[in-house]
């Protein structure tokens, strides 16, 4: 069964990470490459992707004429998808192990972040027998 | 193969061949791994090779030749495995050194088969591991069709092959016939591995169909092998079975648009009726002979089902009969389930919800769409049409299936629009 797992930034513009002294980034970083190296020799990685700051996002929806029309970076929204990994995993409790996993990557001081991660089922699946 | 070019006919040959060369080599090189790899690429070479120059006279010596070729050279490719190499050449008898011969006896052909599948479906690995092992090695299929199936990238479906046949290794487990003790306690492991595959094939949810459905005519072919190798176990009689009558119904499974059409409206004129046939075959020669097991009754409940030409001409009263035979061997939620709508079906709807009360107790269906499906339908039947779009939509909002989703929104929708 496969689950997304959604990292979250709380904060608007440019990632904190950015500005964390370089030995702690650079720990995160790595700490974040062995964590999909891990995934995809354990064969359950179907697929991991950073995403640009929330300063670049923007919200686009189709105008009167069919065309985008973009909006800037929300300013109610409280979190920003930063990245996410897609598994496939024989159970949700390896999907919870791996989120938890991820959520102790390494932040300021070499601390764990314990961020939220959200896990989401990728939809699919058997249709009931008994319908 | 992925060539198209291959006939239905050769494509169909190879995929019976790949376990018997599989079979050959990994005996007599005592390397599994090696051997399945060396099989993959001579798969791969037949399948460019043979549209082009025709499928030779003897199929199975050409593989078998092409794999010994490709694990020789691998060996000698790789410097550091010279003394393996040498353990390797003195392990084959001298008269087979230069040419590996195609086995002249038939049975140890289907033995090795067989050896392949259990070692494959072994316990230890998990069931992905198990399911993707089994595809290549016994099925044939190459990394990027399991994957492709699997929805997953190549690559991950690459480690998963390679840690499995790690794990293998690892367990020290010969490369031999299992034991009838063994094969009695690893039989249960090997169809469950089947039974995975089979559904896997069958989901008609997301992804490109036509890869699934390969995947569960595969399943059938594969058990069907088992069925042949050992003929006198009901179990994978009944496991075949199953499998044939659901599959049967596979045309009028989903409408044009992909929707699921649950079985009381499926069009019975589309069902595959030679394979109606078998199944029913399959399942009535194995009731007969005693000691049944929970495929033969699941069997038993599709045939009836199958055997039903208008729905409501469906012998409900033998199928809650089966479903109580079922109860007693399986402590299963599902069949409990299955059980509450069999009973509706002869009793009326309340006897039915009254059972459903037990399984909220259960807590093993607790959250699960399914429960809240079968209410839905029941309480639709009995009348009650709010509480059924109510449980309609929450059914909905738990599955993970998106053709499942849309029918269940569209039956919450159907009774929603009838109450304006």
């Amino acid at each position: 069964m496969k689950y997304m797992l959604m990292m979250n930034t709380p904060e608007r513009g440019s990632y904190q990470a950015f500005n964390w002294p370089r030995q702690d980034f650079q720990a995160h970083v790595a700490f974040m490459k062995d964590f999909i190296k891990k995934l995809g020799a354990s064969g359950e990685l179907v697929a991991a992707e950073g995403l640009a700051g929330p300063d670049q996002a923007k919200l686009v929806r189709a105008g009167n004429d069919g065309k985008p029309v973009t909006d800037g970076v929300f300013p109610e929204a409280k979190e920003f998808l930063a990245g996410y990994w897609i598994v496939d995993v024989e159970s949700p409790e390896r999907a919870y192990a791996l989120a938890a996993q991820a959520s102790a990557a390494p932040g300021p001081g070499g601390k764990p972040l314990n961020m939220a991660i959200e896990v989401r089922q990728v939809m699919s699946g058997p249709p009931p027998e008994l319908l | 193969m992925s060539s198209s070019s291959l006939d239905a006919h050769a494509e169909q040959l190879l995929r019976e061949l790949a376990p018997q060369v599989l079979g050959v080599v990994a005996r007599r090189f005592r390397d599994f791994s090696a051997a399945e790899d060396a099989v993959q690429e001579a798969l791969i070479a037949a399948a460019m090779q043979w549209p082009r120059d025709g499928v030779p006279d003897d199929p199975r010596a050409w593989l078998l030749q092409a794999a010994a070729r490709r694990i020789t050279d691998h060996v000698r490719a790789d410097a550091a495995r010279r003394r393996r190499e040498e353990l390797v050449v003195s392990l084959i008898p001298p008269e087979l050194q230069l040419v590996l011969a195609p086995d002249s006896d038939e049975a140890a052909g289907r033995d090795d088969a067989l050896a392949l599948l259990f070692m494959c479906c072994h316990p230890a690995l998990s069931p992905a591991s198990a399911i993707a092992l089994t595809l290549r090695a016994v099925g044939g299929l190459t990394t990027g069709e399991i994957a492709k199936a699997f929805l997953v990238p190549e690559a991950t479906m690459a480690q998963r092959i390679s840690r499995a046949k790690q794990s293998i290794k690892a367990s020290g487990m010969p490369f031999q016939l299992p034991t009838a003790e063994e094969r009695t306690q690893r039989l249960g492991a090997v169809m469950h591995v089947l039974y995975l595959i089979f559904n896997e094939g069958y989901t008609t949810s997301s992804g490109p169909e036509l890869q699934r459905r390969d995947l569960s005519r595969e399943a059938i072919r594969l058990t069907r092998m088992l069925h042949t190798l050992v003929p006198e176990d009901g179990e994978v009689a009944g496991l075949l079975a199953l499998m044939l009558l659901t599959d049967a119904r596979r045309a009028a499974r989903a409408g044009p648009a992909g929707e699921l059409i649950p079985l009381n409206e499926q069009d019975r004129r589309l069902w595959d009726s030679a394979a109606i046939a078998e199944g029913i075959a399959l399942v009535s020669a194995t009731l007969s002979k005693g000691s049944i097991g929970e495929y033969q009754v699941q069997a038993a409940i599709a045939a009836v089902h199958d055997e039903a030409a208008r729905v409501e001409d469906t012998d409900w009263p033998q199928i809650l009969a089966l479903y109580e035979v079922l109860l007693r061997m399986s402590d299963n939620p599902m069949v409990a389930l299955s059980h509450a709508i069999a009973t509706a079906m002869v009793q009326g709807p309340a006897a039915g919800l009254e059972l459903l009360k037990a399984l909220d107790a259960d807590g093993r269906l607790a959250g699960s769409h399914r429960l809240d499906a079968v209410r839905a339908h029941l309480l639709e039947r009995a009348g009650e049409h709010e509480a059924a779009i109510e449980h309609y939509r929450r059914a909905a909002g738990r599955t993970t299936s998106i053709p499942e989703r849309n029918y269940l929104m569209t039956q919450a929708a159907r009774l929603s629009d009838a109450r304006e």
